[in-house]
């Protein structure tokens, strides 16, 4: 028990310590098929150290909730990293919050942005708000379509049971995780702010979503925010490797397959952060109006899969 | 053996008028080609007529009384239609209509389709059937867009996309029926001939049936032209030239309807229920009242009879719903009656068109003063197909509803207004345009009358009597229907 | 989920027939239409040459390889060529948008899965439960023929209307008859030229493969 704890500790600090890293490598694959030349890989940690030297500026309309929202976002994404099974499947807190709940905590975390940013009372604050609010409200029931189609297979919503059952039980196709699959993918990339939702690296005033919530915060603020932003896509991309590609995850109890866990990780994420990069070269960004388009498009893949599931699987 | 030369002979003349049709005595070949398959159609008939049923080739091929009939009927009318096509065919090129490329494209589909229909009327396999329904389609499609005018492309586009949607639903149904079937039958070639399925179709799964049947209903309904699936066929008799306006009202509607009965057969069996009759009746009943009172706002004639084929096959349908000895002699005789009667009027219509220069009713008037001879024959069509005594189509109507009135009395008042308003609407259409006022010239070619004048003797004479052979006939092929 | 492993990719097959036929709705553009339409028949050929691979069924060896060369193969290119030679390849709004012909379309699903299992528990074939898929293909398409202004996407919608069905056939009863089959292929091929020929006619008469010129002809 205490092991296992002490597992689930070490694995949330993982996921703290090695998501710059992640998105370090996404810019840099970006870089590469922009035909640019790439950023090192550390980039991300030296930003973040950086901006936890300077000091912070605060608007005087500012109210504490501003403050205190980047800690609450960095919490929540630590909380979230800390449920998803990332190299071992030992979690004695799983009982405790499923996928339901981690669902529950990205949307803790958006409604704290989202209300730092109107705090303020700029006119881009606001926008961005309303605009991340419009996205998360047509993708939150896509994601949460799909964690009901894997449950379905699992009969369980908690997340280890759901590796469990795809990595470690006898190896079964299901057809509708290809559906669940696609549309975590589409889910995923409107969540993160990536191309075709959002464009991370432009501060263009029509098209910005996320870049335009965080446009007042400065120093160690927009430190914890651009962790905690990193930290989600790091939780993302875990999410998606337990749901769909779970094979490596250790199971509980066997340390020895830790190393081997590790390896499996990296290579995952990896060929991940390559994909992104990919992908986010090769097409563009969606017009804000066909954003609900693409969205409502995931959501019916989603569903797709749980009916897939029922005439398929059962 | 002549089943070979039955379907032998109208394919080779595809590919010979494909090669050569675009000469000067191609309209001669057409017709000498459809000779030839009348006479095989009657030396068949003989056969079966004095042998009973014949099943040759391997099982390949079935012919029984109730689809000798038709094959009869088909290459009778194909062989007519033929004649009459030669002098319209020639006057719509001096009209400067079609070109020699066009003629030739005409001639040789002609042939092909007739081949496609007989086959479909002859196979015992339920999937060759569908096969050969869906190629008379497509030989169809281009000559209905012969005259390359919007609204003819317009009419091919929609009969190719609405029959072709209906056609794949009458392949989901022989997919169901041949998924039951092969249960009892065992896999491979046999689970979908005709015969076989007759044998055990008590055996089949009903519900799978069923539903299979639902999906043939609509998929062939659609080529039977019965509401609500109808939308093509207007367009598609008002823009074709007019001898194809008559082969697909007379016969193409009739082979689809053929195939719906062949599969009525095997649910009847299989389910031992009157669902497939009672589809069939609603079905039958909604396209009578449908085109009844569409058949009063039409303008073009051609248009208007083509309701009228949709009234009339929704007449036959509902017949063949009620089931029973009688209804099905009923149901059998109206067949033949609407298909002799409405190739002769559109035989009429179409030098009427052409003597006017126009389809629309308003423009056709007083035939009876320019062309006396295309008058008579089209206000005795008219007269005919509304089914006024003594000509044949008042006996079977009249066989239908007493029928109705004794089994399904809930029908009768539908039926009879529906018909009381086409015979309003159709006399009161067709009556200027015979005996109007009119300063037309006369048509350059002597037209076709002969046809007309033989189809409409042909329904006089079995209005006030039908031959015992023949009334035999009908009884057997009745009987086979489930009667 | 007791299925041997090259079921289960047939199954996997059915579910990509699926997908593709919803990535086929909410397509604008006619090219794309084309590319997904020939990666559905090579959908098709493979899940039917796994059928007739784990069955037996040799004669669906050749059905595969018809469809391959045909649907994969054959009309695409006829496709690519007609849009090329006709300069119609732009983007093009559906009559519904695209959102609510994808509800629609969820709709249908449901309705042909419902509709699909008492048969389905009838059938012997291992593949049996794709049936369902196989109907909802079918209705997919019908729906996409029926939100589509342009003459290449009814067609093309036509054309995945048979891949469900084909489907459909391999699924539920490991394929018609060969002799039927190549009755039904011959049948589509002859279709497609003529549609080829129809298309130019078309375009010469109207100057557009747009149908909202073709609405001339109606109920009077």
């Amino acid at each position: 028990m205490t092991a296992g704890i002490l597992m689930q500790l070490a694995q949330t600090l993982l996921a703290i310590l090695l998501a710059p890293l992640l998105m370090g490598w996404t810019n840099q694959c970006r870089a590469w098929f922009q035909g640019r030349s790439a950023p090192p890989l550390t980039q991300p940690y030296r930003m973040i150290r950086k901006l936890f030297h300077k000091d912070a500026v605060i608007a005087h309309d500012a109210s504490p909730l501003f403050r205190f929202a980047p800690y609450m976002v960095f919490a929540c994404m630590a909380l979230a990293a800390g449920i998803v099974p990332i190299v071992a499947n030992d979690l004695p807190f799983s009982p405790a919050a499923d996928a339901i709940a981690l669902v529950g905590v990205f949307a803790t975390a958006r409604v704290f942005l989202a209300l730092a940013a109107m705090d303020i009372g700029t006119s881009f604050g606001t926008l961005g708000a309303r605009r991340e609010m419009l996205v998360s409200f047509l993708a939150e029931p896509a994601l949460l379509m799909v964690f009901f189609t894997t449950s379905f297979i699992a009969q369980s919503t908690q997340l280890p049971v759901i590796v469990e059952t795809l990595a470690h039980k006898q190896f079964a196709i299901y057809p509708s995780l290809a559906f669940a699959a696609v549309a975590f993918w589409m889910v995923s990339t409107a969540e993160n702010a990536r191309i075709p939702v959002d464009n991370p690296t432009t501060h263009l005033e029509l098209t910005m979503i996320h870049e335009a919530m965080i446009l007042e915060y400065s120093a160690r603020h927009l430190a914890l925010i651009e962790w905690a932003v990193a930290l989600k896509l790091f939780t993302y991309s875990a999410l998606g490797i337990a749901l769909f590609i779970p094979w490596g995850i250790a199971p509980a109890g066997n340390y020895g397959a830790l190393p081997l866990a590790m390896l499996a990780l990296v290579g995952k994420m990896a060929a991940g952060g390559l994909l992104l990069a990919f992908l986010e070269a090769i097409s563009a960004k969606l017009r804000l109006f066909r954003v609900p388009e693409y969205l409502s498009t995931a959501f019916l893949l989603a569903v797709l899969g749980t009916l897939t599931h029922f005439l398929l699987e059962v | 053996m002549e089943i070979y030369w039955l379907l032998g002979i109208p394919f080779a003349g595809g590919i010979f008028l494909a090669l050569w049709g675009s000469r000067g005595f191609a309209p001669e070949i057409n017709a000498l080609f459809s000779l030839l398959t009348f006479l095989a159609a009657v030396w068949l008939t003989v056969r079966v007529v004095s042998g009973g049923p014949i099943l040759t080739a391997n099982e390949w091929f079935f012919i029984d009384p109730f689809n000798v009939f038709l094959v009869a009927l088909t290459a009778f009318v194909a062989f007519t239609t033929a004649l009459f096509s030669r002098p319209y065919m020639r006057i719509e090129q001096e009209h400067g209509r079609l070109n020699t490329a066009r003629l030739r494209l005409y001639h040789s589909s002609y042939q092909i389709f007739i081949s496609a229909m007989l086959l479909a009327l002859t196979t015992n396999n339920m999937g060759i059937l569908w096969v050969s329904m869906e190629a008379a389609t497509l030989a169809t499609v281009l000559l209905v867009s012969l005259y390359r005018t919007p609204a003819a492309l317009e009419a091919a586009w929609k009969y190719f996309i609405l029959c072709g949607v209906g056609i794949a639903q009458a392949l989901f149904g022989t997919i169901l029926l041949y998924f039951a079937a092969e249960k009892v039958l065992g896999s491979g070639g046999v689970a979908l001939l005709w015969t076989h399925l007759n044998e055990v179709k008590d055996q089949l799964e009903p519900r799978v049936l069923q539903l299979a049947f639902v999906f043939m209903l609509v998929g062939y309904g659609t080529k039977v032209g019965l509401a609500p699936l109808h939308n093509w066929l207007p367009d598609a008799h008002a823009e074709g030239p007019t001898p194809i306006s008559a082969v697909l009202s007379g016969l193409l509607l009739n082979v689809a309807l053929y195939a719906v009965m062949r599969s009525k057969v095997l649910v009847d069996g299989a389910l031992g229920t009157d669902m497939a009759g009672n589809l069939m009746m609603g079905f039958g009943l909604l396209s009578v009242v449908m085109a009844a009172f569409l058949i009063k706002r039409q303008t073009d004639v051609k248009r208007m009879f083509a309701y009228s084929s949709i009234e009339h096959m929704g007449l036959v349908t509902f017949a063949f719903g009620m089931g029973g000895a009688l209804a099905n002699f009923a149901g059998l005789l109206h067949m033949t009656m609407h298909s002799l009667t409405k190739s002769a009027i559109f035989f009429a219509v179409g030098h009427a068109t052409q003597s006017a220069g126009t389809q629309l009713m308003s423009g056709i008037r007083g035939l009876i003063k320019t062309c006396p001879t295309i008058g008579w024959g089209l206000m005795l069509g008219t007269v005919a197909i509304l089914g006024v005594p003594p000509f044949g189509v008042f006996a079977s109507e009249f066989l239908i509803i007493t029928t109705a009135m004794h089994e399904h009395p809930w029908a009768t008042p539908f039926l009879l207004t529906a018909l009381g308003v086409a015979f309003a609407s159709i006399f009161g259409k067709v009556q200027p345009m015979v005996f109007g006022e009119t300063e037309l010239a006369r048509l350059p070619h002597q037209p076709a009358l002969t046809p007309v004048f033989v189809h409409l003797g042909l329904v006089l004479m079995l209005g006030l009597f039908i031959p015992p052979y023949l009334a035999a006939w009908y009884r057997q092929a009745a009987q086979l229907l489930g009667g | 989920m007791t299925l041997p492993i090259h079921l289960q990719i047939v199954n996997l097959l059915a579910a990509l027939l699926l997908l593709i036929s919803f990535a086929m709705l909410s397509q604008r553009r006619i090219i794309g239409l084309v590319t997904l339409f020939a990666w559905q028949g090579l959908a098709l050929a493979v899940s039917t040459a796994l059928v007739g691979w784990a069955t037996g069924q040799h004669h669906l060896y050749y059905s595969a390889g018809i469809t391959l060369i045909l649907k994969v193969i054959v009309m695409p290119w006829i496709f690519y060529a007609l849009v090329k030679k006709l300069d119609v390849d732009r983007d093009v709004e559906p009559m519904i948008n695209i959102p609510t012909t994808m509800l629609i379309g969820i709709a249908l699903v449901i309705f042909a899965f419902n509709l699909a299992l008492p048969i389905s528990q009838l059938a012997g074939t291992v593949t049996r439960s794709t049936l369902g898929i196989a109907m909802a293909c079918v209705l997919l398409a019908f729906l996409m023929m029926i939100t589509r202004s342009k003459a290449i996407p009814q067609v093309i919608g036509f054309l995945a209307m048979e891949n469900g069905l084909f489907f459909a056939a391999t699924s539920a009863t490991y394929g018609m008859p060969l002799v039927v089959e190549l009755g039904v292929a011959l049948d589509v091929l002859v279709g497609v030229f003529v549609l080829g020929i129809f298309f130019f006619q078309i375009r010469e008469t109207f100057d557009s493969l747009d149908l909202k010129h073709m609405e001339k002809l109606r109920e009077r």
